[in-house]
């Protein structure tokens, strides 16, 4: 009867312009995979009935704060769940303006997978390729296009088609490994949960089916071996007088007792003793697993240290190669000296050098404007005070990404991947 | 090769443990909102594993409204007992006492939102950075957009316009002096996920939510659990029901649903098939349509 035990969990992300019916679509998912209450749909029939509408719009099931219904859009990104007998799924639903760039990178950040939505009357835009440039750039590995409203295109073999090589051509200049096509209709139902009856010529799967058996098992890394060290456990009690753990997320690779392991930044190498969890010893660990390691030695190690082994480690360096997201109101202020986060450590950094800002419906450099504003997507070289311990973002998405945090209003400012 | 995927229940709780972690170490005065409720039920699991073999290195706060149930100040005494941590209590009667708010009358009448008030006055006198709890994005529209690590000024206020963008998993707890966070460890998971979750660790829960006779009112399509704190209609007449509750809070304003579950797998199996939300049995977000998103942006849980 409960059945959790082989359940995965799948991150994925929504983007498109602001008539793609893309709250139509999450609406429909949830209503068809029977996420949605009762007393949710109630509210949301008066709803549409109250606007005078002659069907129940599903997009309202979306709608979030006051701001975003009166002004009848999406602001902020906004989160959403539902389950199947075989996945249970978390939706970073974004807005699509190009205002909101800064959103869809926060909902890319943590996405598995991102189902960018087309219009079928007008085909690939600029919106589209935006969106996937970003999923591209915050290293998406799933691209699933889907081609929505079918139904006002007479379900038109061609039309899609068309469609599909346009964004073909596109996406070749993308690093993205996999891209589906599916055509739908949100607003009916057609490929989303259920196959369509009216496009006999597709032979792909639904979107929900997509979702629910695309191979994501490889989309952490298992090879290089990271573990920066979160908080230090000392229980000090008459029970565990000599104990000191190391907790943490497991950020890369696979650890297991009797490993040689690195301390960064010291270079003194130790053994695992044991990986600890409040379920008992663990023979192995990965991400991203939450676990405490303890070591054969009795070493200084704090929060901001990284456990790596000895013939595998990150980079170490003072000096960090970014693509930046700009995500606040104030410009980068170029002689500013900013707060960097980055894994369980945070050090101040310098903006060295604007090497270029991408044009994020081209990917052509601009070179002659280097001011960095809202929503700007630039290429930098930053020096910090003390040496971090990264890989490229494209290597490691845990040890790649870093964000800016402004020192007199303490507000996240900027989020970057380390070349 | 061997299949290096977590089932999603530990993905969640992995997450969990790793802002809870990250919470005790970003904050040197933390705090753990604790209701009696299922959330802050598992909020409280979730930190005793993030921190073994330690002990639980912060306090745990709970806002009194005066109007318990008693089975669930049984339940948490019980479990500060067992854990060994420090607990908190801001009592909304000295609230009013002390003139701080105004108590409401009539029918309706509850100390849900009289409960900011004194929320606010707990985490000042005690100093508290940051304060955890155990809200859900699954719940509540206006949660649906809140941050883990979320912002308030230092009027305890929420700007749901102009929040902190979130990325990875790099949580930024910098404030200025005055403000503080609300950290929700539990962010991403649904009702469902916390059944399940209680069920794969066999963690005990208070006899509310279980089936049982109670002496109830209803009123205006909520099923009331009667006691001294309700005021009556004359209309109204408490009868026996066989109920257990979906959520726990405040006596007054906590709904009751019709039920025989006796047992987790009972609870899971009626949940499951449920056609309406758990806060559909809470009168206290029935008041308005944006009755939660006015009250957080106050510095409600």
């Amino acid at each position: 009867m409960i059945n959790f035990k082989n359940n995965e969990l799948l991150r994925f992300t929504t983007a498109g312009s602001v008539d793609d019916g893309k709250s139509t679509l999450i609406g429909r998912l949830l209503y068809d995979s029977k996420s949605i209450f009762e007393d949710q749909l109630e509210a949301v029939k008066k709803s549409s009935e109250y606007k005078g509408l002659d069907y129940v719009d599903l997009s309202l099931l979306t709608d979030g704060l006051k701001a975003e219904r009166e002004q009848s859009i999406t602001i902020d990104v906004a989160y959403r769940y539902f389950s199947t007998p075989k996945r249970k799924f978390i939706i970073a639903d974004t807005p699509g303006h190009i205002q909101y760039t800064r959103n869809m990178v926060t909902g890319a950040s943590t996405a598995n997978l991102a189902v960018i939505l087309v219009d079928a009357r007008h085909g690939v835009v600029e919106q589209t390729c935006r969106h996937s440039l970003i999923a591209s750039l915050l290293k998406i590995n799933h691209i699933v296009l889907c081609i929505n409203k079918m139904d006002l295109v007479n379900y038109d073999k061609e039309v899609y088609e068309k469609i599909v090589s346009d964004f073909k051509s596109f996406a070749s200049k993308l690093e993205v490994k996999d891209i589906n096509f599916i055509p739908i209709s949100a607003l009916l139902g057609d490929n989303v949960v259920d196959r369509s009856e009216n496009m006999e010529w597709y032979e792909g799967s639904t979107l929900l089916y997509l979702l629910e058996n695309v191979h994501i098992a490889s989309d952490n890394n298992h090879i290089d071996c990271r573990f920066p060290v979160q908080y230090v456990i000392r229980p000090q009690s008459d029970l565990n007088h000599d104990y000191r753990g190391y907790a943490g997320r497991i950020a890369g690779g696979i650890f297991k007792p009797g490993d040689e392991v690195m301390v960064l930044p010291s270079g003194f190498s130790s053994k695992i003793k044991s990986i600890d969890t409040y379920d008992g010893p663990v023979e192995e660990a990965f991400a991203p697993m939450s676990v405490t390691i303890t070591l054969e030695d009795d070493l200084d190690i704090s929060r901001g240290d990284m456990l790596v082994r000895p013939h595998n480690q990150p980079e170490v360096s003072q000096d960090v190669e970014v693509i930046m997201c700009w995500l606040n109101n104030n410009p980068l202020n170029p002689s500013s000296k900013y707060i960097l986060s980055h894994t369980s450590k945070d050090v101040k950094a310098i903006i060295k050098e604007i090497n270029y800002k991408i044009d994020i419906n081209t990917l052509h450099r601009i070179e002659d404007d280097k001011n960095i504003r809202m929503n700007d997507i630039a290429r930098m070289k930053l020096r910090t005070t003390q040496p971090l311990f990264y890989d490229s973002y494209g290597r490691n998405r845990n040890t790649g990404s870093l964000i800016l945090i402004d020192e007199a209003t303490k507000v996240t400012v900027a989020a970057g991947m380390i070349i | 090769m061997e299949n290096y995927n977590l089932n999603y229940l530990k993905d969640l709780e992995s997450e969990s443990i790793f802002v809870i972690r990250e919470v005790a170490a970003q904050f040197d005065r933390p705090g753990l909102l604790f209701s009696g409720g299922k959330d802050s039920i598992i909020l409280t699991h979730l930190a005793m594993k993030a921190f073994h073999p330690a002990k639980i290195p912060f306090p745990l706060i709970h806002i009194d409204t005066g109007h318990n149930f008693p089975e669930t100040l049984v339940y948490r005494d019980n479990l500060i007992n067992k854990l060994g941590v420090k607990l908190i209590v801001g009592y909304v009667q000295e609230s009013i006492d002390k003139g701080r708010v105004k108590e409401e009358t009539g029918y309706n009448a509850s100390r849900n939102m009289l409960q900011t008030v004194t929320l606010l006055d707990t985490l000042d006198e005690y100093k508290i950075e940051a304060a955890m709890g155990g809200a859900r994005r699954d719940e509540e529209k206006a949660r649906a957009k809140e941050r883990f690590f979320s912002h308030r000024d230092e009027f305890g206020q929420w700007d749901p316009k102009n929040q902190r963008p979130e990325l990875w998993n790099l949580f930024n707890g910098k404030k200025n002096p005055g403000e503080h966070f609300r950290v929700f460890p539990i962010s991403n998971w649904t009702e469902m996920d916390v059944w399940n979750y209680i069920y794969m660790e066999k963690i005990e829960m208070p006899v509310l939510y279980f089936t049982h006779k109670r002496e109830c009112i209803r009123r205006n399509g909520t099923i009331l659990a009667h006691s001294e704190y309700l005021n009556l209609r004359e209309s109204e007449k408490p009868e026996i029901l066989q109920v257990r509750f979906r959520t726990i809070g405040d006596m007054t304003c906590t709904g009751a649903v019709i039920s025989e579950a006796n047992s987790l797998e009972d609870i899971i199996k009626e949940v499951s098939v449920s056609r309406q939300t758990e806060r559909g049995t809470r009168a206290d977000d029935k008041r308005s349509d944006t009755a939660m998103e006015d009250r957080k942006k106050e510095g409600y849980f």
